[in-house]
């Protein structure tokens, strides 16, 4: 089966598995209009779930759910009143904002870290203790000491929002230190493999500086297996984006799935759910095919 | 040495879950005359924005954490030490299956779906509300749901070359029948790794027990745990910024507590 009919068929399970578990979720939207409205009637709850499909079994509402999906109807958000795709489009650009700069600092300093592990045997130590804390680290307590540190005590840097690109700052650094560690590690791991290749010996023989023989033969050799790991760890990414949203109250796809399902917003929520899980595959697949472009072996 | 550093950690925290009744009922009796009191003899670690003692809640809190990661990583290994040696002993289409699933699994984001699944109404499925016992027992499961597909893989991978080896060949040969022959001799060789992956387990369920409970999706207060101390902190973090350090410096060396441990244990021979 190829990846592209399998990730479709994956979303569409998904969206099968979300939909029955929202419904087992409390209250369904009439509870939430009885309470919000006192003068409602039984009669009129009974006349609202009539006319809204509230009365149907949840596998008939499934598929008619699924059926105005697959027509472009992606409905309203209960919660914000708003077209569901008008939300999603602005929280997932930022949510990707957030990822993107996240991915590119966890794996620019990883590598640094992880190459100077490989290079220098006396850091080495240095280095694994910095990964196993950035491992072990959860990372909203991260969130937490570096907004009393930068946004209490010294005032720097805004505590939350997205209204400047310093509020991107903590969000970044905060998700991108966990995400570190791992590249530190595989790429410490990658580099002293490749740097003990009968290659290297024979670039080193032929008189190549250390500098060189490390940045131009061994590096891009160790540089394919890490992107593996960047496939693997897109779901750990975003997992991580999302409390990091929550924390940072960035208006993003994991802030807007978090209100809409305490918000009881069935119809965001599970959009939303399956917006960031397709992303999420997308991802692992982007990293695959990056390293098969690179590694001709793998071809 | 690091297995030994490791295993302190853990006989540290697990002390203090077993301490934690003798400190008293100060951690949950709100003081609210007395709220975030500086740290001082009667109050070592202060106080919270309730005015609990913040080092009795923390003792409390290592219960639940241990609680919760020790029984979702013993499901995740049950389960998985299951999916792995069916998918390596039966191969075909049972293994495609159980693999797929697992790919699945791996290829999703696990906090959203944990957020969703924890917010289901416990009683539908008809499990009790509420309480901090069957909270703890909720989300382990929920844990577990996720946890097994690493413990899967890697069994599933040592049993494949276990199955090849010729003692287990000879012991076919022999006649030894098959539930036998998983039993007592592919077993027991993958005791190694399975052993690493449990500690590694035990370690990922607390943070992601953690990182619920502070999204307040995890064990409701008063219960105390180390994820619903910092959200109660995280809010107060312009008045009282220190209460948010304790609970993650606990939360931070349960974890190192686990890495050190697995990582001692795939060290020894």
């Amino acid at each position: 089966m190829s990846r592209a009919a399998q990730i479709a068929l994956t979303t569409a399970a998904l969206s099968f598995i979300f939909y029955m578990l929202l419904g087992l979720m409390p209250g369904d939207p009439i509870d939430l209009a009885i309470m919000a409205d006192p003068r409602l009637t039984a009669e009129d709850a009974a006349r609202l779930r009539t006319l809204h499909g509230l009365d149907q079994p949840l596998l008939t509402r499934y598929l008619a759910w699924a059926g105005a999906v697959l027509r472009g109807e992606f409905g309203f958000s209960r919660l914000f009143a708003r077209p569901v795709a008008a939300l999603l489009w602005p929280a997932l650009l930022s949510t990707l904002a957030l990822l993107g700069w996240a991915i590119l600092i966890a794996a620019g300093l990883g590598v640094a870290l992880g190459v100077l592990a490989a290079l220098r045997p006396r850091a080495a130590p240095a280095v694994q203790g910095v990964a196993l804390l950035a491992q072990a680290m959860p990372g909203f307590w991260l969130g937490i000491m570096l907004i009393v540190v930068f946004a209490v005590w010294l005032g720097w840097l805004p505590a939350g929002g997205a209204e400047s690109w310093g509020a991107l700052i903590l969000p970044v650094a905060t998700l991108a230190f966990g995400q570190m560690a791992a590249y530190a590690r595989h790429a410490a791991a990658a580099m002293e493999a490749a740097l003990r290749e009968p290659w290297v010996r024979s670039a080193r023989a032929r008189g190549a500086s250390e500098g060189r023989v490390a940045w131009h033969h061994a590096l891009p050799n160790a540089a394919v297996p890490l992107l593996t790991l960047l496939g693997l760890d897109a779901g750990a990414l975003v997992s991580g984006a999302v409390i990091t949203e929550t924390l940072f109250a960035r208006p993003g796809m994991g802030k807007l799935i978090f209100d809409a399902i305490m918000g009881n917003d069935y119809n965001l929520a599970l959009l939303a759910l399956l917006v960031i899980a397709l992303v999420t595959m997308l991802g692992g697949w982007g990293a695959d095919l990056a390293q098969r472009a690179l590694d001709p072996r793998l071809r | 040495m690091k297995f030994r550093i490791g295993l302190t950690l853990l006989a540290l925290i697990a002390a203090a879950g077993l301490a934690a009744p003798w400190l008293g009922s100060e951690a949950f009796e709100p003081d609210l005359f007395n709220r975030y009191a500086a740290p001082s003899a009667a109050h070592w670690l202060g106080t919270d924005d309730l005015g609990r003692d913040v080092l009795a809640r923390l003792f409390f809190g290592a219960r639940v954490s241990l609680a919760v990661g020790l029984g979702a990583a013993m499901l995740a290994m049950v389960v998985g030490t299951a999916a792995g040696l069916l998918a390596a002993w039966s191969g075909g289409l049972a293994d495609a299956s159980v693999m797929r699933l697992a790919d699945a699994l791996l290829a999703l984001p696990a906090l959203p779906l944990l957020v969703v699944l924890s917010a289901i109404d416990p009683g539908v499925v008809g499990l009790p509300r509420g309480e901090a016992g069957a909270d703890i027992i909720r989300i382990a499961t929920i844990l577990a749901l996720f946890g097994w597909v690493g413990v899967a893989r890697l069994v599933r991978a040592g049993a494949l070359s276990v199955l090849a080896m010729d003692y287990v060949r000879s012991a076919r040969a022999l006649g030894v029948s098959e539930s036998r022959l998983l039993w007592r001799h592919v077993l027991p060789a993958l005791v190694p790794p399975v052993a690493v992956a449990t500690a590694l387990a035990v370690g990922g369920a607390i943070l992601a027990e953690s990182a619920l409970s502070f999204l307040g999706l995890g064990i409701a207060p008063p219960a105390a745990s180390w994820g619903n101390m910092l959200a109660g902190a995280q809010e107060a973090v312009f008045q009282a910024p220190l209460v948010a350090l304790w609970p993650g410096l606990a939360i931070l060396l349960a974890v190192l507590g686990c890495s050190l441990v697995a990582d001692g244990l795939s060290r020894r021979p």
